[in-house]
């Protein structure tokens, strides 16, 4: 059964965005409610393409009618569905906010075009099943984020956007090349076949290309030794670009993408109940959770700060996935969602404190606390999410991540996710000791008020973390974050489905 | 396999070249010459060595060897992609220097990594 759902996910935003950058000069109500709008649905088509997985089973969209492995396909299985959710949800929270957010700067037109050109890439990525495919959208969502870093064009901000930009194309040869490879190798671009083709022997080439992908992508998850452009772009980027960066799109671009190839095309990784391990993730998982959170600790700009958190936690999610047991991969894509929304909190409450105090230094802060409740006690939430506080949601996917390396019998991993977790708990009291407990200083007595809209997107997120923990009931564990570990464990053969035609 | 190995090294030169220079200029030359090196890669991958077209003029009657047609067309994407990116680098080396009056990343540096 083909579903109409999967391109859809693409083209709406597309659509989206040029519609705001063409008509939005005209129109000046048109790219707050397009952006909206557009986000909107896509965050439902994302939880309804959850339940059409749990009926219906993988599905298949053929490009033009074109079938595998000829033509380019779009597949929906559990790992998709949950990347989709995790992107849009955050895409249209975040939507929300910079309604209000975006005032001070000239153009929304432009602002709402590349946020929507941005979400269709990465939608595209974790959709798409074919080799070319998944590099072209890549491209797509990365240089509407280096247009977007640069957005507020001051020094700093262009000075990180170049540097971004030559990282992040450096990156995406990387990835070329190693696709490149790949295809002179089996001569096909489809993911399902290519893995059947590898499978079959002829793998000769594999080692050098899963060098290439995992300098690739490492790159774009900013895995420490790849990180250096991520502490600059992140903060540089106006509030709701600097969450959807740090939140979803080192996400869809690197760690889906990476873990994607590594274990359903290469099959270089794979999952089974004892755990098989593969070194190199769990190497760079484990740098770049230490390395983060120890630049963490000396930062007083609190985006800079909250930026080389997001290194830390990415290694926390390569760390689990890299130990390959069930439910060491499930508790790592499980981090990885959590990530995703106190992350983007976070950002979004640096970017109301910066609207109302106009500074992002933890210092010149101080004492915001009673002054803006909402924007302290969310972020409170999230902060005790991030560094591991029960009952939110940081806590049960840490929790899970130390028991699954404990059980594979990983106890060096385990030894360094807790004391990164006591490191990260450290640098958050930091931040709620200096930016927002103590009392007012002189500077602070006229506070610019944060707009409703933001407030609202803070109050959600927050409630996300509240709940978060819910996910791992039964119920919910076998609807969402289940069939997600599951499609990893699948190996080269999970994406079979492609070229059979998906359930029907 | 010579061209492939040349190949290689021009990437590697472009990668070195936007990794060491200290212009903005020079380093988005860098990244358009490791760009080239893999379109260059790409069509290589689709060459046969005396190959003719892809075309058949009658069902079944192929024309011994054939050269591969579909890294040619997505060589062709690649090439447009790279020049959004450098376009895009460009753009923005340009503003730079209207913010800080050079080109020279020593001088520009106030963002420490």
């Amino acid at each position: 059964m083909t579903h109409t759902l999967m391109p859809l996910m693409i083209a709406v935003p597309l659509g989206g965005a040029f519609l705001c950058a063409l008509m939005g000069k005209r129109a000046r109500a048109l790219p707050d409610a397009m952006g909206f709008l557009v986000t909107l649905l896509a965050a439902a088509g994302a939880v309804y393409s959850v339940s059409l997985v749990k009926s219906a089973g993988p599905l298949v969209y053929s490009m033009g009618g074109w079938r595998a492995p000829v033509g380019i396909v779009l597949s929906l299985d559990g790992l998709t569905s949950l990347m989709l959710v995790t992107v849009n949800l955050v895409a249209f929270l975040v939507a929300v906010y910079a309604r209000g957010y975006m005032e001070r700067y000239t153009s929304k037109r432009l602002f709402y075009g590349l946020f929507l050109l941005m979400l269709a890439g990465m939608n595209g990525v974790v959709l798409t099943g074919d080799m070319f495919n998944l590099f072209v959208f890549l491209e797509i969502a990365s240089v509407a984020s280096y247009a977007l870093v640069a957005f507020g064009t001051g020094k700093h901000e262009l000075e990180a956007a170049f540097k971004y930009g030559v990282m992040g194309t450096i990156a995406s040869l990387f990835i070329l090349l190693g696709i490149i490879l790949l295809y002179a190798r089996t001569s096909t671009l489809n993911m399902a076949d290519m893995a059947a083709q590898l499978a079959d022997g002829g793998g000769d080439v594999v080692p050098l290309v899963t060098g290439l992908f995992l300098a690739g992508f490492g790159l774009k998850a900013a895995l420490v030794p790849f990180h250096a452009w991520l502490p600059d772009a992140h903060p540089s980027a106006p509030a709701p670009i600097s969450a959807m960066l740090s939140g979803v799109l080192i996400k869809s671009l690197g760690v889906y993408a990476l873990v994607r190839v590594l274990y359903n095309v290469l099959g270089v990784a794979k999952v089974t109940e004892d755990g098989s391990p593969f070194t190199p993730l769990i190497v760079l998982g484990i740098l770049s959770m230490m390395v983060g959170v120890v630049l963490a600790l000396g930062q007083w700009d609190m985006k800079r700060l909250l930026a080389y958190h997001s290194i830390s936690q990415i290694g926390y999610v390569i760390l689990a996935i890299g130990i390959g047991t069930p439910l060491a991969v499930m508790a790592g894509l499980f981090h990885l969602f959590n990530h995703s929304i106190f992350k983007s909190l976070l950002f979004l409450d640096s970017g109301a404190l910066e609207h109302a105090t106009g500074t992002r230094d933890l210092r010149r802060m101080a004492g915001v606390g009673r002054k803006l409740p909402v924007t302290s006690s969310t972020t409170l939430i999230a902060s005790m999410s991030i560094a591991g506080i029960p009952p939110f949601n940081g806590f049960w996917s840490k929790l899970l991540i130390i028991v699954a390396a404990v059980q594979a019998g990983h106890s060096w991993s385990a030894f360094w996710a807790v004391l990164a977790s006591i490191l990260t708990l450290a640098s958050f009291t930091k931040v709620l000791r200096y930016g927002f407990q103590g009392g007012a200083s002189e500077r602070l007595r006229q506070l610019a008020a944060v707009p409703l809209s933001m407030k609202v997107a803070l109050v959600l997120f927050a409630v996300i973390c509240i709940g978060g923990g819910l996910l791992l009931l039964p119920s919910l564990r076998d609807l969402f974050l289940g069939p997600a570990a599951d499609a990893l464990a699948g190996g080269t053969e999970q994406l079979g489905f492609v070229l059979t035609g998906g359930a029907s | 396999m010579t061209a492939y190995i040349l190949c290689l090294i021009l990437f590697g030169l472009g990668i070195y070249c936007a990794v060491s220079k200290r212009n903005l200029i020079k380093i988005i030359v860098g990244v358009a010459i490791a760009e080239y090196a893999v379109n260059l890669m790409f069509v290589l991958v689709g060459y046969r060595m005396g190959g003719v077209p892809p075309i058949f003029a009658a069902p079944g009657e192929a024309q011994g060897a054939m050269v591969d047609p579909l890294p040619h067309a997505l060589v062709l994407t690649s090439i447009v992609i790279g020049l959004a990116t450098t376009a895009l680098l460009a753009a923005i080396a340009m503003r730079i220097y209207r913010k800080y009056g050079t080109y020279d990343v020593n001088e520009i540096r106030e963002l420490r990594g």
